[in-house]
């Protein structure tokens, strides 16, 4: 098969599609104006902004004025996690439960948290990666603020029982926070449906670009401000407006919404045939439930190889993908999510993320099931620690 | 994180993979659990270092620097190749990026430990040429 270029690395970031950059490009020339201003320049922004904030809300089935927008994921949980905790300690509770294998957006904020008086209890999730309701509930406590949970997972894309834990959480009247980054477009999602409080959203997940984003908050909320300053976004969120990125991350939701359930049904199968030819491969896992799963997720271990090494292996074929090795984390542990769910650090080393998006084909499959398992042998054709798998040796004893 | 143009190419093209079956001297250094593990094999002829080959599991750095290191010593008399730093091995590859140092440390205990085990087989104590070898309890290096 001729050398082509896939992209399968859409859950770390996306190509800005046509139609969102079409619709974005106006405000990036023309319509400069300040949303803030008086003059029609202004207004122009300030229309875009409300039609917008209309826009995401329905896609996710909020009301339009419980729409912030901010500058990404990792601004939304903060601003989340961070002022539900302020909220809560100015009424006594100063604990809050989240999971293992939240995104270090939310592991590092709470973290963060633990150093200025609060108590987290990080829940466990099970080997396919799900968490389960009860072991939230045994968490909660009568001082519990919060409770955040990742709505699926973004390495090896588990998809939570979030509308449980909605409901969980709001006959016990505790705040409930997830970040839906990786789940918006390929999940239905209703806010009001699922008992949601806080969600947080990001644009460049969805073919928009970079620096853009939004937190839903249920009305009644009315969380303190993350960054302060100037009276934008009803005074919650200071800061002149990105006009151009708001337009963007509307424009990519309601792509990215309209037709979820075909678009699970396509991707999925490609996402199960990937899965299938590569589980082929011998002293290979699949990560994660095989069915509650993003429909573009493919998650692999291959024992015997590391992980950065087949990334750049595979890149040098023209396949971007990303893997939980710890060459790849900036750290000397492998991925959180992976030794969460009970893989010994050495499989974890050699896993592959393949992350679909509507972007790609059934070539694009065809292609990644041709040159994965040539790229995984020869890497192990010159591994000492395949030598030893073949030898039966325990590896993992040291 | 960015890798020189020579990193690419000894991990795309790693020079001396493969083993020696009758090999004089044979050193394996790091562990599963780190993520790195290199596997050095030498042939010693009259105090020269007649081939050598190596086995890498690990990241592209831990490839190119066990590729690089095999390249800097083959055909060298021993005493030459005991010299081998680390340091030689990151300036012929055009420098690492500072997480991947630890690559080029692994590189050079690996090529000692084989040359150690050629030491042992030849009834010498390795650790009054070689020194200590012993590994590190971490995967920091």
């Amino acid at each position: 098969m001729d050398k082509r270029f896939v992209y399968a690395d859409n859950s770390a970031t996306t190509k800005i599609s046509k139609p969102v950059l079409e619709a974005m490009m106006p405000y990036l020339t023309d319509h400069y104006g300040n949303a803030s201003s008086i003059y029609s320049l202004g207004m122009d922004s300030a229309r875009a902004i409300l039609n917008a904030r209309e826009t995401v809300a329905k896609a996710i089935g909020a009301k339009t004025g419980e729409i912030y927008f901010t500058s990404g994921g990792s601004e939304s949980d903060n601003w989340a996690i961070k002022c539900a905790a302020e909220v809560g300690a100015s009424k006594g509770k100063k604990h809050i439960v989240t999971t293992v294998f939240e995104h270090h957006a939310v592991l590092h904020t709470c973290q963060y948290l633990e150093k200025h008086g609060f108590e987290v209890t990080y829940v466990p999730v099970d080997e396919m990666g799900l968490v389960h309701v009860s072991d939230i509930e045994k968490a909660l406590r009568d001082d519990t603020c919060l409770v955040t949970v990742m709505f699926a997972n973004n390495e090896i894309g588990t998809i939570q029982p979030i509308a449980e834990i909605g409901a969980l959480c709001r006959e016990k009247k505790i705040l409930f926070h997830t970040d839906a980054v990786q789940a918006i477009g390929n999940v239905e999602i209703d806010v009001a449906e699922m008992n949601i409080d806080l969600l947080s959203m990001s644009g460049h997940k969805i073919h928009a670009p970079k620096g853009i984003g939004a937190l839903y908050m249920r009305t009644g909320i009315n969380l303190p401000n993350l960054i302060h300053g100037g009276a934008q976004e009803r005074s919650k969120r200071a800061g002149t407006e990105n006009v151009a990125g708001i337009v963007a991350l509307a424009t990519a939701i309601s792509e990215c919404t309209k037709n979820i359930p075909e678009k699970q049904a396509r991707l999925s199968k490609i996402r199960d045939r990937i899965i299938a030819e590569l589980t082929k491969i011998p002293e290979s896992r699949l990560n994660g439930d095989p069915i509650k799963r993003l429909p573009g997720n493919v998650n692999i271990s291959f024992r015997g190889i590391e992980g950065e090494s087949l990334l750049l292996s595979l890149d040098l074929e023209g396949i971007c993908a990303s893997s939980g090795s710890a060459c790849t984390s900036g750290s000397l542990d492998p991925s959180h999510v992976l030794l969460a769910i009970g893989l010994p650090h050495s499989t974890a080393h050699g896993s592959l993320r393949l992350s679909l998006s509507d972007e790609n084909t059934e070539e694009d499959a065809d292609y990644i099931c041709e040159v994965v398992p040539r790229v995984v042998e020869k890497l192990r054709a010159m591994s000492p620690l395949w030598e030893r798998i073949l030898r039966d040796e325990d590896i993992d004893a040291e | 994180m960015i890798y020189s143009e020579k990193v690419m190419d000894h991990f795309a093209n790693p020079r001396n993979v493969g083993e020696i079956p009758d090999a004089d001297g044979v050193g394996e250094v790091g562990n599963a659990k780190c993520g790195d593990i290199m596997k050095m094999y030498i042939k010693v002829n009259d105090g020269i270092i007649t081939d050598v080959k190596f086995k890498t599991f690990g990241c592209g750095a831990a490839v190119a620097t066990s590729s690089m290191a095999t390249e800097l010593i083959k055909g060298k008399p021993i005493e030459e190749a005991l010299k081998l730093t680390n340091k030689a091995v990151i300036e012929a590859l055009d420098g690492l990026p500072a997480v991947k140092l630890h690559c080029s440390v692994l590189a050079e205990q690996a090529m000692k430990a084989a040359l150690a085990d050629y030491y042992r087989r030849q009834g010498v104590d390795p650790a009054l040429i070689i020194g200590d070898l012993s590994a590190p309890d971490t995967c920091e290096i």
